[in-house]
């Protein structure tokens, strides 16, 4: 550890647990045993049904992993484009199915490498794109037209999407044959994460666009990734994670409808992403519950006709905050366990952590320890052989009915807050976040709560772990990149680009196609980001501690 | 030793605003009878020096998980220096590798706090800081 000398001891102590104890760790009581009485009549038919069929608490697709394991998708990306090309290109050579873009810090804040506040941050928490001869390096040797790929980008998002729509261009793929997804959830960075630019109107303006333009263009992209998982990590509770999620997702659809189009041309598209967290059988339940909402709110409240509307697909990630720096070879365990949560719970993608990653960017060999542990969960444990394989549990449909009421009751509660965009502005969601991950806290450092190799079990003398290194010259080879950029290009056409952005941003138009036609143009995010700035204002949050 | 409450102000330095962290450092530090004053997101190092001045901060403290400390805390040690408050003791949490520790205490860290650290070594830490401070200000009679 970092800091030294001994602990000392705190009074208000309470005696470790020796047992299991009856609280998860999101607060929720727990019986001793479930049995037929805790299942308060529930309607096999209509609660519950059958994998495939609406409303798909067990479950999107009948035959589940028969067919098709989850994909295998692991986050990457530091450093250069090119850097991240290379390890694009071992992650597939290891067997990966999908590839995932990290993004840095300015890329995600939507300013350039050469920007004075992006000093220390570029190509180190991902990848530095710039401009779209960043994008085309992170794909060198990569058909569009043959892999999947997912973009955790939000507050630029639209700009990214424009990049990767160029992308395609240049090697002559059609819109048509691209899938992958796009997270571009800005609501969840109000609540949690932080990265937000504009304020929430005109943000939530950006994601409908690309929502919007990928209905009309590129069909088979998921053109928003509605996150929990962030809300989660800032230390919420399930229940939470579930109810702001979906809450976000109805949002939305709202939003979305307003722009004339269809519920069903659009919404078979909405894709969704949730923490994988230690508490197992509350995640499983979160995942099924979330299944059941979604799809009785979309055909109850939006009409939808087509069941691909009601059927939520996620992606889920083990949890990072769940991770310790304490003997960190522990992580794989403990990662191992969540992803077998995800599995148990029907998620379609899946992201496992590495050991290693509160201390550094994963190493390869942790990344790749990674990629394993998914692996030896679909070709050797057999849990994916039958769907929902919980199902008709007495616990897991009790819980799965619990988290459903909970949800319901914060969806009221935030309509009695005005509704989504009053309730950012009021701090509702960042004070209830900020609750639970206290409350959690008080628990650990109390000792009412063990976490192993932190606060029990400790080892006096750890060996340390080989991490990743990001190189220091990254920083200075992007700036100079971008410098001969700017030299090189059609500063007029430049310019134009610029002035089309802001008018369009002013007239409430879809921003996509001049987006696209920027990114040719070589226009960078930054730059694109001012222009849309200069229209939509910035946002600051209250901090809410 | 001093009356009144330690004061401390904590900050995020950078784009980074994973903020779980400093937040329940805030109410840690809050419930232990101290005045917290926190910077809120993506303040610069010559805010954090120049609000840690006018609040008369008995110390700062900086949170980071996104691996730019070695690049952002010599900036914020140079703007205290000048503003003139380099002599209030700078602590550091979140996630920051072994390996960079010894060189952060040379540049003038007073503590760097990893992931896990428990409450009540924060609180202690702090206090002695604040303490040992004020008794070397009474010593050399300034304010």
């Amino acid at each position: 550890m970092t800091s030294h000398g001994t602990i000392p001891t705190d009074a208000n102590r309470k005696p470790a647990p020796t047992g299991a104890g009856d609280t998860t760790i999101s607060g929720r009581r727990l019986a001793t045993a479930y049995t037929a009485a805790h299942l308060n009549g529930l309607d096999a038919d209509r609660q519950v049904g059958a994998p495939g069929t609406f409303p798909f608490t067990r479950g999107v697709h009948e035959s589940m992993y028969r067919g098709r394991f989850w994909t295998m998708r692991q986050f990457a990306g530091f450093g250069s484009a090119g850097q991240t090309n290379q390890r694009f290109h071992f992650l597939l050579h290891k067997g990966q199915t999908g590839l995932s873009v990290a993004f840095d810090m300015p890329t995600l804040m939507g300013l350039d490498s050469d920007d004075p506040r992006s000093a220390g941050e570029v190509g180190r928490l991902g990848v530095a794109i710039d401009s779209l001869d960043d994008m085309l390096d992170l794909f060198e040797g990569i058909d569009l037209a043959n892999v999947s790929t997912s973009m955790t980008i939000n507050a630029p998002a639209a700009i990214l999407m424009a990049y990767y729509l160029a992308v395609a261009q240049e090697q002559g793929v059609a819109f048509e044959d691209l899938r992958g997804t796009i997270q571009n959830d800005i609501l969840k960075e109000f609540h949690a994460q932080n990265e937000f630019v504009f304020p929430p109107v005109p943000s939530v303006g950006l994601v409908v666009d690309v929502i919007e333009y990928c209905a009309r263009y590129v069909p088979q992209w998921n053109p928003v990734s509605i996150s929990g998982y962030h809300i989660r990590e800032a230390g919420s509770t399930a229940g939470q994670e579930l109810a702001y999620t979906l809450a976000d997702g109805f949002h939305y659809v709202q939003e979305t409808l307003k722009r004339g189009l269809e519920v069903d041309a659009f919404a078979p598209r909405l894709s969704f992403f949730f923490n994988a967290h230690n508490e197992f059988f509350e995640e499983i339940a979160k995942y099924r519950a979330a299944r059941r909402i979604w799809a009785r709110h979309m055909r109850d409240r939006y009409g939808t006709k087509d069941d691909r509307s009601c059927k939520l697909r996620f992606h889920a990630q083990t949890a990072g905050c769940s991770l310790q720096a304490q003997q960190p070879q522990v992580n794989l365990i403990r990662v191992a366990y969540q992803a077998m949560a995800a599995v148990l719970g029907g998620c379609q993608s899946l992201h496992t952590n590495s050991m290693d990653e509160t201390l550094a960017l994963p190493s390869e060999h942790a990344a790749t320890l990674a990629l394993r542990t998914q692996q030896v969960l679909a070709h050797e444990t057999g849990v994916a052989r039958s769907a929902d394989p919980l199902g008709g549990s007495y616990l897991v449909e009790s819980l799965t009915n619990e988290l459903e009421a909970e949800a319901e009751a914060i969806f009221r509660e935030i309509g009695e807050v005005g509704g989504m965009e009053p309730a950012i502005e009021a701090g509702y969601f960042r004070a209830r976040i900020a609750e639970a991950s206290a409350r959690y806290q008080r628990e650990v450092d109390g000792g009412e709560r063990l976490v192993v190799g932190v606060n029990a079990f400790v080892e006096e003398h750890e060996p340390p772990i080989e991490l990743h290194r990001v190189e220091p010259h990254v920083e200075s080879q992007q700036v100079a990149r971008l410098e001969r950029l700017r030299a090189r290009r059609d500063a007029k056409q430049v310019k134009q680009s610029l002035d089309a952005i802001g008018e369009a941003a002013r007239a409430g138009n879809n921003l996509m196609p001049i987006l696209l036609e920027a990114a040719h143009r070589r226009v960078t995010v930054g730059e694109a980001m001012g222009a849309m700035r200069e229209v939509f204002g910035a946002f600051r949050a209250r901090s809410g501690w | 030793m001093r009356q009144y409450r330690i004061r401390v102000v904590l900050a995020k330095l950078g784009l980074d605003g994973h903020d779980r962290g400093i937040r329940v450092v805030a109410r840690i530090l809050r419930d232990a009878g101290m005045e917290v004053i926190y910077t809120g997101l993506w303040p610069t190092p010559g805010g954090v020096a120049r609000i840690a001045l006018e609040e008369d901060a008995d110390v700062i403290g900086v949170s980071l998980l996104s691996g730019a400390h070695m690049t952002l805390l010599p900036k914020l040690l140079e703007a205290m220096k000048a503003e003139g408050c380099d002599d209030i003791p700078l602590i550091l949490g979140g996630s920051i590798p072994d390996d960079d520790v010894p060189q952060l205490n040379r540049m003038g860290v007073a503590a760097v706090f990893g992931p896990g650290t428990p409450a009540q070594e924060i609180i202690q830490r702090v206090t002695d800081l604040a303490q040992t401070r004020a008794s070397h200000e009474e010593h050399t009679g300034s304010t």
